[in-house]
């Protein structure tokens, strides 16, 4: 499938730019289409896919660059724009109405006349033409909430395929798929290849994308890596991509990495797990000991932390903390035995926006003082400005609303607030992430520290450097299950990554 | 100076104050004796006077509103809350009770109407709107039902204490403004001198977080609406005083409208989150000094409601940044 | 049975076995008379209740209805003193309406207000209006009041359909069609299920917003129209905490107050739960309005328990 070298492009993106406030989502990336290709998009959270893709959509503006469609330049304000282009859009999470039947679904869409009267036997009729040339065959007067996920797609899918659509974009489709599901998907994509049309998949499975794609691109914070055609570059390299290379600066403190063994042990987790979620696995922690958790997008590493912390029920397995037995535990009841927590996703589960800077830092310290107890405003001053100065928070007053601070800063605020409930055990989550590249530094020389100072910490990263240089072990995790341990002077990215491909290959 | 003037128009507190002022310039210029206080039989009298014990009501219903659309809830149920600590009051009356007896009674009323909402809501989960609102549908027929078995044909009654409440004074304060301050002043207590305020700020703002950080935000929502009812029992006391009677019908009607009105023009969002409690208070004393405004100018009552709808208007207009930038786009004619 | 039609089942067999206890309670309880009586004295909540249940599906709320209903009342009766025919005064309401609840519906959508805190301003506003026309009850007096009094279509058995119950059924009728055989109606439900998905999906949020709220103002407005002539006068207080029964008419019906779950024609049997249960107590001879409101508070907690437990299962992400 290489005939793209004469065809036309049917899109062209060019440069193109978005930055919001305190971040810059992407910085000159390019992105071309060929009709009749399946072209992957590749990346970590927070490489720019999802901000391209909506961009390309119409669902975004861009500040940069400009979008060709068949050679003419394009411009949409909105996803009806670019529907009316042909452009249609299958989102990871299946857009559809959960309690409409399927039919209804279907009939949903841009309105030709919004009063106008619905045959519903004329509807049905479509629903199902739709469908069947999706090889679907299923009651459409059902609810389609009450199918499996894998047919809610091919729905989803089918709803987005006009007579007219010509780009079609697939945004992580096989997520909650199986292998004969995914072969379903698959056998349908090849057919639209086939007549013509142009599919943008992105995933994080990369035996799907060598089975599926003939063009491989791959983001990483915001910039375009490289483009490839799928047959002429390796697994390992490709994830090398993704996750590779950031700054030089990060190996020097790998100097520094202490030569003293762990001390006690601190956390025991044995058979932890929780169906559907993470397969039961051992672990771990030391105090003055770092432990990363590396491990591709998908495979498990938010869902083993939130496991530890109690923010997810485990329903499989036990948990000692200092030899007590913590299973069932609630954040509440981990807080006050010394467990932190950095969540990933700070702006849904870490930061309350509308509160300050400090009561934010303060918010799980008073949480373990209870609500009596109120910590004197003097004190909580005190230490909001320690953690200021020693995070090196940009801001000049600890009384603002924290949703003002740039991303950055509020990620150290979030940290801040884990560190300043004393804990003797330390979970992180996506640290550096949305922290600009020149103070991830910062963050491993903290970590560091911290582990000297006798701390136990997992880290959980998509940032493979950051990984070798800060920890003294790493597990390694792959789809939603832990798979490896490489421990002392093996660590080192060859060999993580080689963990995370799998010698055998690798089923999905 | 432009800055200090810019933080000021910013600051929250501006607009209600700006407002009670506004309104009550307005209603000075009507009519000429407007700003008048009297000494009469021992106590304060005057128009001023007048708009802070009318307020005393809504403002104590509103105070507890605030706590609760804190966590991003409402309480629709304050006016039913209102009817059955009424009747409760008038039973226990009839029952001989002592006056301390009485007044727990229907402080204890409040506190259970308060603690069936906060289970609905916090432990089965249920939308606050949906949840408080089938106490607002049975809460009046439950007082009524109290006052038939218990009350006698006649639910009126004569109390010392409730009298004194009503309309005594201490040291020429009226009694309901002193203990109106007085409740005041122990839930801000309550809630800036300990961790309450700050976790329910912080549940409202986000409660996933809140669970995250260990804050245990189902228990926090539980004791808002506990803290509501109790507000509103209070409030109960102070309106069954004043009437001398209980009235599960039209007793309250509409005050949990004032009591969310109060709570927005204090700054208070009902998407939850920061709690404003002395605007909340400014908030009610706004209602009120409009109502006593239309009175005194001449103007016929009815005004009044229309003049709250575009007070409500007005007021998230100014809040709402969407809606400033939709009239200025609208206005301006610039593309959005 | 697909799970969704559970709730208006609950609603029938509510509906049935009221009326059944009714029977056995009291002789001439399961009459077309009583049937007939039930629709023409709660018509105008039904109505109003209709298209409260276009608003609440798609996950919204109206609370100007019943002040809707006061200030059309009032309007028709001035008018009327003025020489107008009362249907042509109607028509003027009923426009009226529309364009409020386009107004309102507007309002919300555009400035991304909350709908509880627009409608609010509503039903301030519109009470308010009320009070400026008249301060105390204004007769109708017009002769088409006798003749809409008069009018009747009977049922078998010794009960009669009278015209109050009639334009009900049209109106259910029409909200039936809108509901389930347009393409709005297919978006009110959408935007109900999932506002963020229809948006993604093509969905006109803004337009089919608009046109949701309109048909609340037309209800309430045809309610406003019905009341008046039921009673024929106009009276400034008519409609006061209406919102509430309407509410809790839909809720019984089956509708979930958190939209996108529903049917029109529960409403009608929600609304009729609420005119049996008072009717019952009639019967009973107490006339004690108390055990109205605390048995329409328990059915309604009944009701949305169930719901909550129901609402559960819909959601998507439950299947993995």
């Amino acid at each position: 499938m290489n005939a793209t070298a004469n065809l036309k492009p049917r899109v062209e993106m060019r440069s193109i730019g978005k930055s919001f406030p305190g971040v810059r989502a992407l910085s000159s990336v390019d992105f071309t289409l060929y009709p009749g290709e399946v072209h992957a998009l590749l990346g970590e959270n927070g490489a720019g896919k999802s901000t391209l893709i909506k961009i390309l959509t119409g669902a975004l503006s861009r500040d940069a660059g400009e979008i060709r469609l068949d050679g003419k330049p394009v411009s949409f304000n909105s996803t009806g724009e670019a529907q009316a282009h042909g452009i249609s859009t299958v989102y990871q999470e299946v857009n559809l109405i959960p309690a409409m039947s399927v039919t209804k679904n279907l009939a949903l869409g841009p309105s030709r006349g919004a009063l106008g009267v619905i045959s519903w036997g004329k509807a049905r009729k479509r629903a199902r033409g739709k469908l069947s040339r999706l090889k679907l065959n299923i009651d459409t007067e059902q609810p389609v909430g009450s199918f499996s996920v894998a047919v809610q797609q091919l729905v989803a899918i089918a709803h987005a395929l006009d007579d007219d659509t010509s780009v079609l974009v697939l945004d992580e489709p096989t997520a909650s798929l199986d292998a004969q599901e995914t072969a379903t998907l698959f056998g349908i994509v090849s057919d639209l290849k086939a007549r013509g049309m142009a599919i943008v998949f992105i995933t994080h499975f990369l035996d799907q994308v060598y089975e599926i794609s003939d063009r491989i691109s791959v983001l990483r914070n915001g910039n375009l890596v490289a483009t490839h055609m799928a047959s002429e570059i390796s697994r390992q390299d490709l994830i090398s991509e993704m996750i590779g290379r950031e700054l030089g600066e990060v190996e020097a403190t790998l100097a520094h990495k202490a030569e003293t063994g762990p001390g006690k042990q601190k956390l025991v987790a044995r058979d932890l797990g929780r169906k559907r979620t993470l397969k039961p696995f051992d672990l771990t922690l030391h105090a003055g000991e770092v432990v990363g958790l590396a491990g591709l997008l998908g495979s498990g590493r938010t869902e083993m932390t939130k496991l530890i912390f109690g923010a997810i029920r485990s329903d499989s397995g036990e948990i000692r903390v200092d030899g007590q037995d913590m299973s069932g535990a609630t954040p509440r009841r981990s807080l006050a035995s010394g467990i932190a927590f950095c969540p990933e996703d700070r702006k849904a589960e870490g930061l309350v926006g509308d509160l300050s800077i400090r009561e934010n830092i303060m918010l799980s310290m008073q949480a373990k003082r209870g609500w009596l107890r109120q910590l004197p405003r003097r004190d909580q001053e005190k230490i909001a400005a320690e953690m200021i100065r020693a995070l090196g928070i940009a801001t000049p007053d600890a009384e603002k609303p924290v949703r003002q601070l740039s991303g950055g800063n509020q990620q150290k605020v979030v940290l801040a607030r884990a560190l300043a409930s004393n804990p003797g055990i330390l979970l992180l989550d996506e640290p550096t992430r949305g922290i600009d590249v020149g103070a991830h530094a910062e963050i491993i020389t903290l970590i560091r520290k911290l582990c000297n100072d006798g701390m136990a910490l997992l880290v959980a990263s998509s940032e493979l450097d950051e990984i070798v240089a800060a920890s003294d072990r790493v597990a390694v995790l792959r789809d939603r299950e832990k798979v490896g341990e490489i421990d002392g002077a093996d660590i080192n990215r060859d060999n993580i990554i080689r963990m995370i491909a799998g010698d055998d290959g690798g089923q999905h | 100076m432009p800055g200090r003037l810019k933080a000021l128009a910013q600051s929250r507190a501006v607009w209600p104050l700006l407002a009670l002022a506004l309104i009550l310039i307005v209603a000075g210029s009507v009519s000429p004796n407007f700003f008048e206080i009297r000494i009469v039989e021992g106590r304060l009298f005057g128009n001023l006077i007048d708009i802070l014990y009318r307020a005393v009501p809504t403002a104590l219903v509103a105070l507890g509103m605030a706590v609760v659309i804190g966590t991003r809830g409402i309480d629709l149920s304050v006016g039913s809350i209102i009817a059955i600590v009424g009747a409760v009051i008038v039973w226990r009356i009839k029952m001989g009770d002592p006056h301390i007896t009485i007044l727990f009674s229907a402080l204890a009323a409040g506190i259970l109407c308060g603690m069936w909402n906060g289970f609905l809501v916090s432990a089965l989960k249920i939308q606050p709107i949906i949840a408080t609102l089938i106490l607002m549908v049975a809460g009046r027929g439950i007082g009524m039902l109290i006052n038939q078995l218990y009350g006698g044909t006649d639910p009126s009654f004569e109390s010392a204490l409730l009298q004194w409440m009503s309309t005594g004074s201490i040291w020429l304060i009226p009694t309901r403004l002193i203990l109106a301050a007085g409740i005041f002043l122990a839930l801000w207590l309550l809630i800036r001198r300990t961790a309450l305020g700050l976790f329910i700020e912080s549940v409202g703002g986000n409660a996933a977080a809140s669970n995250l950080a260990g804050v245990k935000a189902g228990l926090i929502i539980f004791v808002a609406y506990v803290l509501s009812g109790l507000l509103s029992a209070w409030a109960g006391v102070i309106m069954t005083a004043d009437t001398h009677t209980s009235d599960p019908v039209s007793v309250a009607l509409y005050i949990e409208l004032d009591a969310i009105l109060a709570v927005v023009i204090g700054g208070g969002s009902l998407a939850g989150g920061r709690i404003y409690l002395g605007m909340t208070v400014i908030g009610a004393l706004v209602i009120q000094a409009l109502t006593t405004a239309t009175l005194i100018s001449g103007l016929p009552p009815e005004y009044n409601l229309i003049i709250k709808a575009l007070v409500v208007l007005s007021v998230l207009f100014l809040q709402s940044a969407n809606a400033r930038r939709a009239i200025g786009s609208l206005v301006l004619r610039r593309s959005p | 049975m697909s799970k969704k039609y559970l709730p208006l089942a609950a609603t029938v067999a509510v509906f049935l076995a009221l009326f059944l206890v009714g029977g056995s309670m009291y002789r001439n309880f399961l009459s077309t008379l009583v049937l007939g009586n039930i629709l023409a004295d709660n018509a105008f909540i039904i109505i109003a209740a209709i298209g409260a249940t276009f608003v609440i599906l798609s996950g919204g709320i109206d609370l100007s209805i019943g002040s809707m209903i006061g200030f059309v009342g009032v309007c028709m009766a001035v008018l009327d003193s003025m020489g107008w025919h009362p249907l042509a005064t109607a028509a003027v309401m009923i426009c009226f309406g529309i364009l409020y609840g386009a107004l309102q519906g507007f309002i919300i959508d555009y400035c991304d207000i909350q709908p509880f805190i627009v409608t609010l301003a509503g039903l301030f506003l519109l009470r308010g209006l009320c009070f400026m026309v008249t301060l105390e009850s204004v007769p109708i007096r017009h002769d088409f009041v006798d003749l809409y009094a008069s009018a009747k279509l009977p049922l078998p058995g010794r009960g009669v359909l009278r015209s109050s119950a009639l334009v009900m059924l049209a109106a259910l009728a029409v909200a039936i069609f809108i509901a389930h055989f347009t393409r709005f109606g297919n978006n009110v439900y959408a935007i109900g299920g999932d506002k963020e998905s229809a948006r993604l999906m093509g969905v006109n949020v803004r337009r089919t917003t608009v046109g949701i709220y309109a048909i609340g103002g037309f209800y309430s407005a045809l309610a406003g129209v019905v009341y008046a002539l039921y009673t024929s006068s106009g009276y400034p207080l008519a409609g006061s905490t209406l919102e509430l029964s309407a509410i809790a008419a839909v809720v019984l019906g089956g509708t979930l107050l958190t939209g996108g779950v529903g049917m029109v024609a529960g409403t009608l049997f929600g609304g009729m739960i609420l005119g049996l249960i008072s009717t019952l107590i009639i019967f009973h001879g107490s006339l004690n309005s108390a055990w109205i409101m605390i048995s329409s508070g328990v059915l309604l907690f009944a009701f949305i328990v169930l719901h909550r437990f129901l609402v559960s299962s819909f959601d998507l992400r439950g299947t993995s």
